[in-house]
């Protein structure tokens, strides 16, 4: 660690060379213990057969029905949550009304929740122990145990992540150009598309990025919810855990490490948006 | 129409029908669940809820639950701040990979980092065998709980003190070093001060995450009835046993612990809010 160099060269704002060569040894050591090991030992662990190991892992119908099953939740739960999203920002940004800070706390709520609980929620909702899952029963209708309860367990984890990205940046953006769009004839949509969402598109994108990684990889309330049968409702989390448990290493950690890769790639992403369009992001408006 | 709900009327259109999609969307997938639980516990009756809760399995699971995270999430607070002030002040080699990094136990879903911590500290994985001959267990121990919990809370540490250690004023510490400070005492007496509103509101962030976290802790937890077995893992034992009821009345505590957290949050950001103007 020799090449350390002062962030600012008046030395009475540092501290002395030994104490900053020690903190940053100790940031290093922290983070090769916690965050890169865990990552490699995934790899690693994925290639212990090498790379026929992986590819026959990754063909197995089970892996293969799980990596469906998790594009196709995805698919339908983050793009409900962007609407949901963009309209509870547009209402909370653009507008004053009652009850504006608790329907905000009202949002923010499911990170607050273990996962296992919202899981546990919707069975008490939707399972045939309820009056209601009783009468969904009766009608042939199946939410728990079948997809559309995956949906909303995933939606429910998901839910804060783009609404909470957005509110900020449109809060700050102000109405007086959609104001000024408006005054100019345009539409409530022609508005929207053509003031709006550019000013958001990168915030937005933001938010989906990071509910998409958490919707791939959600399991306890998931695995609450789905009953974990296998080429139905297991998605990837879920099979990582069965194949984990019947000593089938690799095959947890193929899955594992295509899971890591998706991680991987939305830190990328996630960076790289920081870095070109921090002053359009909530997350990094102070910089 | 919404007149009564709009406290000053806008030029801008589609509050009625953004309100609504949100409205309807937050009942759906939010309120009705939570609803749907706290209604079987009303059913159920405070009293059967209390016989359920009050078992020594619950009470050893809801310790452990509180107990590891409050453990990771002080760890946390120390490393997290270092980690944030390494990562603001110094320039050193390697620090955009970290910084990005420190993201990961939000990227990395839980089931993965669960059995990856598990595969390295397992008795027969690399730090596992590295630590054996010290007499350390990790896995399957609750020094193992602690260990996923870390992971999982880290970011929420650093993320909510880097941009206030960020924003912090060069002049006030010039000031304190003219006034004949040494370096130590500046940092506990000028710098320390500023950043604690973010350093609660981190410890609380990462607090009330790691208390419900299932996913990182039941690979390398060893599970055991009474020892390492936490609260939300006994609520899925439940739901398999088909004992719906006591599944809830475990669930119904562990929301109420999380509404009490999300009030300390709260209570924290105001009063942060009064103090400083930061967070």
């Amino acid at each position: 660690m020799s090449d350390i160099v002062l962030s600012r060269p008046v030395p009475v704002t540092t501290e002395p060379q030994l104490a900053r060569a020690l903190l940053v040894g100790l940031a290093v050591l922290f983070a090769a213990l916690f965050l890169f090991a865990p990552l490699a030992t995934v790899f690693a662990e994925a290639l212990a057969e090498g790379w026929q190991g992986a590819i026959a892992a990754l063909s197995l119908p089970d892996a293969q029905a799980a990596i469906r099953m998790t594009l196709s939740i995805a698919a339908i739960a983050v793009p409900l949550n962007a609407v949901f999203g963009i309209a509870a920002a547009w209402a909370i940004a653009k507008f004053d009304f009652r009850g504006k800070a608790f329907l905000i706390t009202l949002i923010d709520l499911p990170f607050s929740v273990s996962p296992v609980v919202a899981g546990l929620m919707l069975v008490l909702l939707f399972g045939a122990n309820s009056s209601f899952g009783a009468w969904l029963m009766a009608h042939d209708i199946r939410i728990v145990f079948a997809f559309p309860g995956i949906v909303l367990a995933t939606l429910f984890v998901t839910f804060p992540f783009v609404a909470r990205e957005l509110i900020p940046v449109m809060i700050e953006q102000g109405r007086t150009e959609e104001e000024a769009a408006l005054t100019l004839g345009a539409s409530g949509w022609r508005t929207f598309f053509t003031v709006t969402l550019p000013n958001i598109r990168w915030a937005l994108l933001y938010g989906v990025l990071l509910c998409n990684a958490r919707a791939m990889g959600e399991f306890g309330a998931v695995a609450v919810v789905s009953g974990k049968i296998r080429g139905e409702t297991a998605t990837m989390p879920t099979m990582i855990e069965m194949f984990f448990n019947e000593y089938l290493s690799v095959a947890a950690f193929t899955l594992a490490a295509v899971l890591a890769m998706l991680a991987l790639l939305t830190l990328l992403l996630k960076s790289l948006l920081e870095w070109r369009h921090a002053d359009l992001l909530a997350a990094t408006r102070r910089h | 129409m919404k007149a009564p709900l709009l406290r000053a009327p806008s030029p801008l259109p589609g509050f009625g029908p953004s309100f609504g999609i949100a409205l309807a969307m937050l009942s759906v997938v939010v309120l009705l669940p939570i609803g749907a639980l706290l209604g079987r516990g009303l059913m159920i009756g405070p009293a059967e809820l209390w016989g359920m809760v009050n078992t020594r399995r619950v009470w050893s699971a809801l310790a452990l639950s509180f107990r590891a995270a409050l453990i990771a999430s002080l760890f946390n607070l120390v490393f997290g701040l270092v980690l944030a002030w390494v990562l603001v002040r110094y320039r050193f080699w390697g620090r955009r990979l970290i910084d990005a990094a420190v993201d990961l136990p939000f990227a990395l879903p839980t089931a993965v980092a669960g059995i990856a911590l598990t595969a390295l500290y397992a008795p027969n994985g690399p730090f596992g065998q590295a630590l054996a001959p010290f007499g350390l267990r990790i896995a399957y121990t609750e020094a193992g709980i602690w260990l996923a919990l870390v992971f999982i809370g880290l970011p929420f540490v650093v993320r909510t003190v880097q941009p206030v250690i960020e924003e912090l004023d060069p002049d006030i510490e010039e000031a304190s070093a003219t006034l004949g400070a040494r370096r130590f005492h500046t940092l506990r007496r000028v710098i320390l001060p500023t950043l604690t509103p973010a350093l609660l509101t981190g410890f609380a962030l990462a607090l009330a995450r790691s208390v419900g976290e299932y996913g990182s802790v039941i690979f390398i937890a060893g599970n055991i009835p009474g020892l390492t077995e936490i609260a939300p893992l006994l609520i899925v034992i439940r739901l398999e046993e088909y004992n719906s009821d006591a599944a809830a009345a475990i669930g119904i505590a562990m929301l109420l612990i999380s509404f009490a957290m999300l009030l300390a949050i709260n209570a924290i950001q105001i009063w942060s809010r009064r103090r400083i103007g930061l967070v």
